[in-house]
């Protein structure tokens, strides 16, 4: 029996640094500590405005709206970015993390690949497309950067378990991130889960909990389990503010990768829609900060029709999204019910893009193309992104001549049996050259 | 007859900290109004000035959504649940009987 230190080590934050455990009682949990959320300066509320202190609060008491993170913006030039690590933390000073955060024992999240698609945009009509690939991050989903952004959140306020309820990837980025940082992690997750992304938790250890109901009864169990349970950090419900501006670091690292300029149109897939937001955000914030010349960008979101709720409050000109019943294979992007859909469609409309949905054949084509001609394996979610920046190619609706960013945010290995039955598996020849000749003499393309 | 109201933590200030209050039965508007009554200020912090649910609380009867029933005419039945969420992490109704977490591994 292979121990469980994730338990073992429990509350102390050893691993991370701290001389002494932080603040453990609600009052001076709320009081901000000097310097542990880096150039953050408070958090407001996106409805009302109603400002707080930095602290463990997520949704503002007087309206329910969700809080978000300011900042007393550094001075900050691309040579000090450039210098810093090749990992997310190079972009440290505009996030809500201590300044020494590449030194703590984080999974070091980013620095993922910018792929240029030319294949792919040949086969489309586009001048010019490419592919941000957040399959390179340690447990294989751009999850492990809003995580390691909350982890730091959740140190500094002295939480003592990283937990969260989750469609599989912020599972694993919450049990991997827990582990390396030495303290419990307690995972919730629907338990029709694709048996990949299980495995892919479970081994990292911690607490791991599957629940008979959809992600959005997971959720709604743990919003009230993060009322019940002061000293547990769920990453995405009461550090949620602190969590979202993880998301962030793809809009600065695309810019970055395209040599310090935006590009004209992104697509993002929506489940939630905070990472939509926060792409937008970062494009903004280096646009303020003279990082990249201020040229327009657009933001186009992509969901299943399964479970599209933005697509369809887009479609009808409405800024509230009705909840549904997700029913889709695309199950990291199955939130019926999605937080930030109001921003999101803020943020399309602003910006000029456009939402829409794509069938679930649709995903499976599209996650065969990007293999195809890239040689990349998304997650379904990167195939309903490539399947709605297609959808809106063929609707006029994206301008095939402006340079085009897709972001994959996961991994096609988490999600094998939606693609199991478009591949046809061989079947096994004798070990001779006549075997194979036999095989293939009749079909030398398949070859050469 | 009464109803079991969970209070989210934000709005617990206007119960003396409690989690769970009663209140009589009725529609959601009139348990709103009946909480609002007995802790006067906790009915603006769900309903906006126009009176409608406010964007970002979802509400709960028993377990379904409200926004999937009548919304403010829902009926709350004497024994009923209604429950306050903060919709910043989402949340919806369900198809089936509600379970307890049915698995729990590791350690």
């Amino acid at each position: 029996m292979v121990p469980s230190p994730a338990r073992g080590q429990g509350d102390r934050w050893e691993r991370w640094g701290r001389k002494s455990s932080p603040v453990t009682t609600v009052p001076t949990r709320t009081s901000r500590v000097a310097s542990g959320f880096g150039y953050a300066a408070g958090l407001s509320c996106r409805e009302c405005g109603k400002v707080y202190p930095l602290g463990p609060h997520y949704a503002c008491d007087e309206c329910f709206g969700p809080l978000e993170v300011s900042y007393d913006y550094p001075r900050v030039s691309r040579s000090d970015i450039l210098a810093g690590p090749p990992d997310m933390w190079r972009y440290a000073p505009l996030l809500p993390v201590p300044a020494d955060i590449a030194e703590r024992p984080t999974t070091q999240p980013g620095g993922t690949r910018l792929i240029r698609a030319d294949n792919l945009a040949r086969a489309l009509g586009l001048r010019r497309l490419w592919i941000k690939d957040d399959r390179g991050n340690p447990t294989h989903s751009f999850k492990d950067r809003v995580v390691a952004v909350a982890l730091a959140a959740a140190a500094e306020l002295g939480f003592k378990v990283l937990a969260c309820p989750s469609t599989g990837n912020l599972a694993n980025a919450v049990a991997a991130a827990a582990a390396r940082a030495g303290i419990r992690s307690v995972v919730l997750v629907p338990a029709d889960l694709e048996p990949q992304k299980i495995i892919t938790t479970m081994v990292y250890g911690g607490t791991f909990v599957t629940v008979d109901g959809t992600y959005d009864d997971v959720n709604r169990l743990a919003s009230e389990l993060a009322g019940e349970h002061e000293d547990w950090a769920f990453v995405n419900v009461n550090v949620r503010p602190y969590y979202a501006e993880g998301s962030k670091t793809l809009g600065f690292e695309i810019a970055e990768q395209l040599g310090w300029r935006l590009p004209a149109q992104v697509v993002v897939p929506i489940a939630s829609g905070a990472q939509l937001v926060k792409v937008d955000k970062g494009f903004g914030e280096l646009v303020s900060l003279g990082l990249v010349p201020p040229v327009p960008w657009r933001v186009f979101g992509a969901q299943a029709t399964g479970c599209a709720p933005v697509s369809a409050a887009f479609a009808a000109g409405h800024d509230v999204v009705r909840p549904v019943r997700p029913a889709t294979i695309a199950k990291s992007l199955a939130i019926g019910n999605p937080a930030d859909g109001p921003y999101a469609l803020d943020v399309v409309r602003r910006t000029g893009g456009a939402i829409a949905d794509v069938s679930d054949e649709e995903v499976v084509d599209s996650m065969r193309l990007l293999a195809l001609t890239e040689g990349v394996f998304g997650e379904t979610a990167g195939g309903v992104t490539l399947g709605v920046l297609r959808r809106l190619l063929a609707d006029g609706r994206l301008d095939p001549e402006a340079e085009t960013v897709i972001i994959n945010s996961g991994d096609g290995l988490k999600t094998l049996d939606v693609v199991a039955a478009a591949v046809d598996l061989p079947v096994p020849i004798r070990p001779t050259l006549e075997a194979f000749t036999e095989k293939f003499s009749t079909s030398r393309e398949a070859v050469s | 007859m009464t109803v079991m109201v969970r209070i989210p933590t934000i709005l617990r200030a206007y119960t003396d900290g409690a989690a769970e209050v009663t209140a009589s039965e009725g529609t959601l508007r009139e348990v709103i109004a009946g909480l609002d009554a007995a802790y006067p200020g906790l009915g603006g912090r769900i309903l906006d000035d126009s009176g409608q649910l406010r964007r970002f609380v979802n509400v709960y009867v028993g377990e379904e959504d409200v926004r999937f029933a009548q919304g403010l005419d829902t009926e709350v039945a004497a024994g009923g649940r209604v429950s306050f969420i903060p919709a910043v992490a989402g949340g919806a109704p369900r198809d089936r009987p509600r379970h307890e977490p049915d698995g729990v591994f590791g350690g």
